[in-house]
């Protein structure tokens, strides 16, 4: 039992550690209270589109551009729909976009990244050379290109081709296979540090395949830079979703999305700044939350990271 | 230096080759055929019509098939036509790169000319309120999203203070100096948009240079601070600067189509946009590996760049790596 002790006692101080790292880093902080807001009343759309008593699709030409009120937060836009519970709704789908979109693309650059860093030799070669290649394009006008092929060419069913979410699923399909590089890097520079551990090396040793050293012993121990590496990516994937649906080529309406919602403020400018502000508003707010949680974890995660 | 030449010249047109690969197919799957299109708009033309005229152009053929007549006659020299604008495809799109790289020029120029001192700034007072608020600064740059920026600008300066064009070129025969008021605002949206990533790696390099051990040596032997920093550190943090100033040349590509789609800015990348949605196939092709082109002619020179900079780093090294 007293042999044992130690061991436990190190396990569990593991996650106090950590928040504390975390709770030193206040912008991390007050970041995770903005987005848990944000999430929630975003999660929340339906009911406080409720409880104000209006109706956000509900298109009101007699009511364009009131001024903002009791019932209508912030006013109305150019079809006299409520631009607060837009706003609410369009949080849904770009927090929903950045956090799939996120995901998608740090299981990619996982998987390249194991797979380069563990195997070395010509695959990492390979690997890294198309990581350095994608980095280096210009990414913008080949989303661009990605966004406008059309899907029932592609060989998929008409019905889910012309469907309504059919631009949420595009749209988080080619930002995870142009957003991977990040974490394949990360991933690989971790995978190179603990493919050299005695751990390692005796499960090598001891004949375990190479796909199970990969999935049991490398992956958990390059944890830290993945969870990282994704936070940072859902800022920079709400600023291409927002980009790409601004372009007309995103989400497409009736869905709301902060990009979107941006589409007519260009030419609304003289009219009604305001709808030009709040969306735009929102998005530099969360994305920069997502960039302060992420540098936090960063500080929190990496043992060895000095605040300098 | 032959040798490493070589070897990036081949890298080079193999990234271009697989672009050109990988666009042409791509372009193949985009709504609107430009026969269908060209039959739609002319009542004269049958359907029967536009099958010859599929069949002429070689459109019935197989995508890839498609692709390797393409490059044949590509690497002849016949880039082809726009469809939109009915000329060689070169002649549209040689003047609007020249806009680019005014643009991109003026703006990587400012990026680096602020943030070099902005870096040195809050590295040589790491954690003071200044060491803050440049870091904050920066969240803010890496975190606004371009085209809303660019919005805000136009709200700002254009229709608010009517102080600047909200958008366009002037005068398509005016001396740049006569564009000049053109120039600010998306200059200004594609500065900040780079600023910031840049000004945060000129700190981190700047604060690890700060350590080595010949900075400590010159302060030894009595090296005032400001001689300290910019002729000991500087240099040396200009290295990794280089680095990532190359790397981002993709992304600062990026960053001009949506500056130029938002202020009328008849540049390479509204082109690349205009043709994409106007079905202007050929002119898209042939813009965006151009544009492919000039960021790895912009890599390549950052390399260069590189091995002129550190007397430690010969050709030779940079053919290992």
């Amino acid at each position: 039992m007293s042999s044992i002790a130690p061991l436990t006692g190190a396990a569990q101080s593991e996650p106090p550690l950590f928040w504390l790292r975390l709770r030193r880093s206040r912008a991390a902080l007050v970041s995770a209270v903005i987005l848990i807001i944000i999430t929630s009343l975003a999660l929340l759309a339906p009911v406080i589109e409720f409880l104000l008593g209006v109706d956000a699709t509900r298109v009101d030409l007699f009511n364009q551009y009131a001024a903002p009120d009791s019932t209508h937060w912030l006013g109305t836009d150019e079809a006299g729909r409520d631009v607060f519970v837009r706003l609410l709704y369009g949080g849904r789908i770009s927090l929903l976009v950045g956090l799939v979109a996120a995901l998608g693309a740090a299981v990619i650059g996982t998987t390249i990244g194991l797979f380069a860093g563990y195997h070395g030799g010509w695959l990492d070669t390979v690997l890294m050379r198309t990581t350095d290649g994608v980095i280096a394009l210009p990414l913008l006008p080949l989303l661009i290109v990605l966004a406008a092929i059309d899907l029932s060419k592609l060989g998929i069913p008409e019905a889910i081709a012309n469907s309504e979410m059919a631009s949420l699923y595009r749209i988080v399909f080619i930002i995870a296979i142009v957003g991977w590089t990040t974490v394949a890097r990360l991933v690989r520079a971790a995978t190179l540090s603990v493919r050299t551990r005695e751990f390692v090396r005796a499960a090598e040793a001891m004949g375990t395949s190479s796909a199970k050293i990969m999935l049991r012993h490398i992956l958990p121990n390059v944890v830290s830079p993945i969870i990282v590496a994704t936070t940072l990516s859902i800022g920079v994937v709400i600023l291409l979703e927002s980009v790409l649906s601004f372009l007309g080529l995103g989400i497409q309406p009736p869905i709301p999305s902060w990009g979107n919602m941006l589409t007519n403020a260009q030419e609304l400018a003289t009219r009604a700044p305001a709808l030009a502000i709040w969306p735009g508003t929102v998005i530099f707010v969360t994305v920069m939350a997502f960039n302060f949680l992420g540098d936090g974890l960063q500080d929190a995660l990496d043992p060895r990271s000095v605040r300098r | 230096m032959l040798a490493f030449l070589t070897r990036r010249v081949l890298g080079m047109t193999i990234v271009l080759a697989v672009m050109s690969f990988v666009v042409f197919m791509l372009i193949g799957l985009m709504p609107g055929d430009p026969i269908d299109i060209m039959i739609a708009s002319n009542p004269e033309l049958t359907p029967a019509d536009g099958e010859r005229l599929k069949r002429l152009h070689g459109l019935d053929l197989p995508l890839w098939e498609r692709y390797r007549n393409w490059l044949g006659v590509a690497l002849s020299g016949d880039l082809g036509f726009s469809r939109t604008y009915n000329r060689p495809v070169l002649d549209i799109l040689l003047p609007r790169l020249g806009n680019t790289v005014i643009l991109l020029g003026l703006s990587s120029l400012a990026a680096i000319a602020i943030a070099i001192p902005l870096g040195v700034i809050a590295a040589t007072r790491p954690q003071s309120p200044v060491d803050g608020a440049i870091n904050l600064f920066c969240f803010a740059g890496i975190s606004v999203p371009p085209f809303w920026l660019a919005l805000i600008f136009i709200l700002l300066f254009a229709v608010t203070l009517g102080w600047l064009p909200a958008g366009g070129m002037g005068a398509p025969d005016a001396c740049l100096f006569a564009r000049l008021e053109f120039l600010v605002l998306p200059v200004a949206t594609l500065t900040i948009a780079s600023l910031a990533g840049y000004t945060r790696f000129a700190r981190s390099a700047m604060i690890e240079v700060l350590r080595q051990d010949y900075i400590r040596t010159a302060r030894a032997k009595g090296l005032g601070p400001a001689r300290t920093v910019f002729g000991h550190g500087l240099r040396n943090a200009m290295l990794p600067l280089t680095t990532i100033i190359a790397l981002d040349f993709g992304s600062l590509f990026s960053g001009a189509l949506i500056t130029e789609t938002m202020f009328g800015y008849l540049g390479m990348g509204k082109l690349i946009y205009d043709s994409i949605l106007g079905n202007d196939f050929n002119l898209a092709l042939v813009g965006l590996l151009l544009a492919t082109l000039v960021v790895l002619i912009g890599n390549f020179l950052a390399d260069i760049a590189y091995a002129v900079l550190d007397p430690r780093i010969s050709f030779r090294a940079l053919e290992a790596a």
